[in-house]
């Protein structure tokens, strides 16, 4: 049989559409394309794809199953090692995991693994089926999980398979963490597919504390001293926003990518007035970064109304650390890219309104430490652009709130707790951590992947307890 | 889920809430506040935290009912719940035995979260004086409960029904003027007067401490809503704050940020009622 280099195509909406409403841009393969799209697995004898997913999921018996049309299989291979399928499906950078190591990808595109997991995981979760709880001792260990984003969700719903009595403590009114405030509607859709993914974790029997702020309402020691939790696994994100630090960010009109994107996704306010919450989107629309929390500003603010939207990026395509399908997506969708440029100071009128955003062109010199090659300024050819908004998507770093609340907690220079790499241990006795509180902002399936290393020596930890 | 124990509308459009909240009440101390959600469309607004009760679980909140938000909330009765009630949060005042007499200032309803920094103080065995400002007599709120507390209270009205004809810095001024050697005031209030009341201290040197009220939204640090420059640093407030050094605090910039939805806070006000969610309760 010959080979099929090319990837089957999944169906987008059409980009004109599309730019003005937040239904989901990519709408998933059926039956049909998902066996054929599954039949291009070549069944390599040394998988190279497992290699590359950041929790090790048994890609290729899970599309031997969908070959076979046993789709429930495939779901249930996929689940021994993730919690969150429908979710990882989506918003995985496939390019730079699993799919970077397919065979296929040497000579052509590499198997659509990430398609294929969200086509077994929808189709399950269109099903609701009943999930059991797992069974649980009546003097089973407690644990504590701070944060209900991706890390805490994975590490959670692990440890309630392995029968502990879990309990996640989440600041915010609705658990998901980025997945409910920071990545769009239109790329992770929240009814349909948050929301029911959670309520699987929650079926395993972990309960879900909401409005819970670790730090003022407990603290960690308070947790393991007076609520009688045996062991504690901290997963509270980066989610402290960084500004550049230049003249003019104070002005209204210039939101952080964080408030931009917790107003629009958390807290609906592109249904304003049906729902309180306001947001401002002027005529012409700056985002600065080329992550893809910054494509995700951007494409929002496209579809809040915006005339304009344009991204500004100090380095050149090569370097844009976004997702290739997104930034493919928002080119569809009309969003300009100003590339090797960057912002000098926010211009503002008399009323303490954003009028405009002086930049500088860049070059690149030498690689930087990082690998990539540094921008540096070109004197002299600075220039303005009128704006009425710009968003700030250069990055976040670790909320304090945990660290200075918590007395014999080690943390780096930068804010970010100490954890061991495969243990996920702090320095303070049964208090373990993981995702972007320990390793700055990264992936949501890295998240996810050190949830379950923590799980696992939790486990071990709680065991030895035990004898 | 949480419950309405107590309503009571002390003023016109200002009410007061006592909120069965236990966990909040446990943990909360003078200067924090409560962010709440009224219900599952509404938007989460901070609000300082006026007194609070280890024993029965009890926060109390006062405000007014201006917006939309607040009108929803001042909608609902003794009995009702309110969706979200989160707390407590930000940085609680420092205190301490001073080296003089501490003066809280309150403006208008700004007079509730005072009430138990004013406590916190006099515990700490400081003597405490408190200034409250009102536009006139009927609407002065919370002057029994702060008697209680302190060791002197002076009211000003700017009408002269009652108390002091004037501002609250005529106060000020007036405790400078018979020689009371103040060692910290703590003034919360509308933004024109915690200004008013910071430019008046700056030339006396006495330590001013304000509670700022930006735009927020989560109050936990992840957004930088509520940013403000202080000493040329910019500052979270929900997590920084909300307390900080008055003579620092650019006040303009706050207050140009305070008007960023103004438009929209219209749309919605008007929403709101064409609805009916707000008034026909």
């Amino acid at each position: 049989m010959a080979l099929i280099l090319e990837k089957h195509k999944m169906p987008v909406q059409d980009p004109e559409v599309r730019a003005h409403n937040f239904e989901e841009v990519a709408l998933g393969y059926d039956e049909e394309t998902a066996v054929a799209e599954a039949e291009r697995c070549l069944h390599c004898k040394v998988p190279q794809c497992r290699k590359g997913c950041p929790v090790s999921i048994d890609i290729p018996t899970f599309i031997g199953k969908i070959k076979e049309r046993d789709f429930d299989g495939a779901i249930a291979t996929i689940k021994e090692s993730n919690a969150l399928p429908a979710i990882c499906g989506r918003v995985c950078p496939q390019e730079n995991q699993c799919e970077k190591h397919c065979i296929l990808a040497k000579r052509g595109e590499s198997v659509a693994i990430g398609r294929l997991e969200r086509f077994v995981a929808d189709r399950e979760l269109a099903q609701n089926k009943e999930v059991k709880p797992v069974e649980r001792a009546d003097d089973a260990q407690k644990v504590a999980v701070i944060g209900a984003g991706p890390a805490g969700l994975s590490c959670a719903g692990d440890l309630a398979k392995k029968g502990y009595d879990v309990t996640i403590f989440e600041a915010l009114h609705k658990a998901g963490g980025v997945l409910s405030y920071g990545i769009p509607e239109f790329r992770l859709p929240k009814d349909t597919v948050v929301k029911k993914e959670i309520e699987n974790i929650e079926k395993l029997g972990v309960k879900i504390e909401l409005d819970s702020v670790a730090g003022r309402l407990y603290t960690v020691d308070e947790l393991m001293q007076e609520e009688g939790f045996d062991a504690v696994f901290i997963g509270t994100g980066a989610g402290l926003p960084r500004f550049q630090g230049i003249p003019g960010e104070s002005f209204n009109g210039v939101y952080s990518a964080n408030e931009f994107l917790t107003r629009c996704n958390l807290m609906k306010a592109y249904k304003f007035p049906e729902y309180a919450t306001p947001i401002q989107v002027g005529r012409h629309v700056a985002v600065v970064g080329g992550g893809n929390v910054a494509m995700d500003a951007a494409r929002t603010a496209l579809r809040l109304g915006a005339e304009k939207v344009s991204i500004i990026y100090r380095r050149s395509e090569a370097e844009i650390p976004a997702r290739a399908e997104e930034v493919e997506h928002a080119k569809e969708e009309g969003i300009d890219f100003q590339l090797l440029t960057n912002p000098v100071e926010v211009l503002g009128d008399e009323n303490g309104w954003v009028k405009g955003l002086r930049c500088i062109r860049m070059e690149l010199g030498e690689p930087d430490a990082s690998g990539r090659r540094r921008p540096i300024p070109i004197e002299g050819s600075e220039f303005d652009m009128e704006m009425d908004t710009v968003i700030i998507a250069i990055g976040t770093g670790p909320n304090p709130i945990i660290a200075h609340t918590t007395p014999g907690l080690k943390t780096t220079k930068r804010g970010n707790i100490e954890a061991d790499e495969e243990t996920c241990a702090t320095s303070k006795e049964g208090v373990f951590a993981g995702g972007d509180i320990v390793t700055g902002a990264a992936t949501v399936i890295l998240a996810m992947g050190a949830g379950r290393k923590a799980a696992a020596a939790i486990d071990e930890y709680l065991k030895s307890k035990r004898k | 889920m949480f419950k309405i124990l107590r309503k009571e509308e002390w003023s016109p459009n200002v009410y007061a809430m006592d909120i069965e909240a236990p966990r909040v009440a446990k943990k909360a101390q003078a200067g924090q506040f409560i962010v709440l959600r009224v219900n599952e469309e509404g938007e989460r607004i901070p609000l300082t935290i006026a007194d609070y009760d280890r024993e029965t679980g009890k926060i109390l909140i006062v405000f007014q009912a201006i917006g939309a938000s607040t009108m929803e909330l001042a909608a609902l009765e003794a009995g009702d719940t309110i969706l979200d009630f989160v707390g407590p949060l930000g940085r609680p005042s420092e205190i301490a035995k001073l080296d003089g007499t501490m003066v809280v200032v309150g403006g208008g309803i700004g007079v509730a979260p005072t009430y138990p920094i004013a406590r916190a103080m006099k515990e700490a065995g400081n003597k405490v004086i408190a200034i409250m400002g009102a536009k006139t007599k009927d609407i002065l709120i919370m002057e029994d409960e702060m008697k209680a507390v302190t060791d002197e209270v002076l009211v000003t009205t700017d009408d002269g029904s009652y108390g002091i004809k004037g501002f609250v810095t005529n106060a000020v001024q007036a405790l400078v003027d018979r020689g009371e050697k103040i060692a910290q005031i703590t003034a919360i209030g509308p933004v024109i007067m915690m200004k008013s009341v910071a430019d008046a201290t700056r030339d006396l040197g006495i330590h001013t401490v304000v509670s700022l009220n930006p735009i927020m939204v989560d109050g936990t640090g992840m957004c930088g809503g509520c940013r403000v420059t202080v000493g040329e640093e910019t500052k979270f407030a929900c997590v920084d704050g909300p307390e900080f050094d008055g003579h620092l605090v650019d006040f303009k910039g706050l207050m140009s940020r305070q008007r960023m939805y103004r438009d929209k806070e219209a749309v919605e006000k008007d929403h709101i009622c064409h609805i009916g969610l707000g008034g026909d309760k």
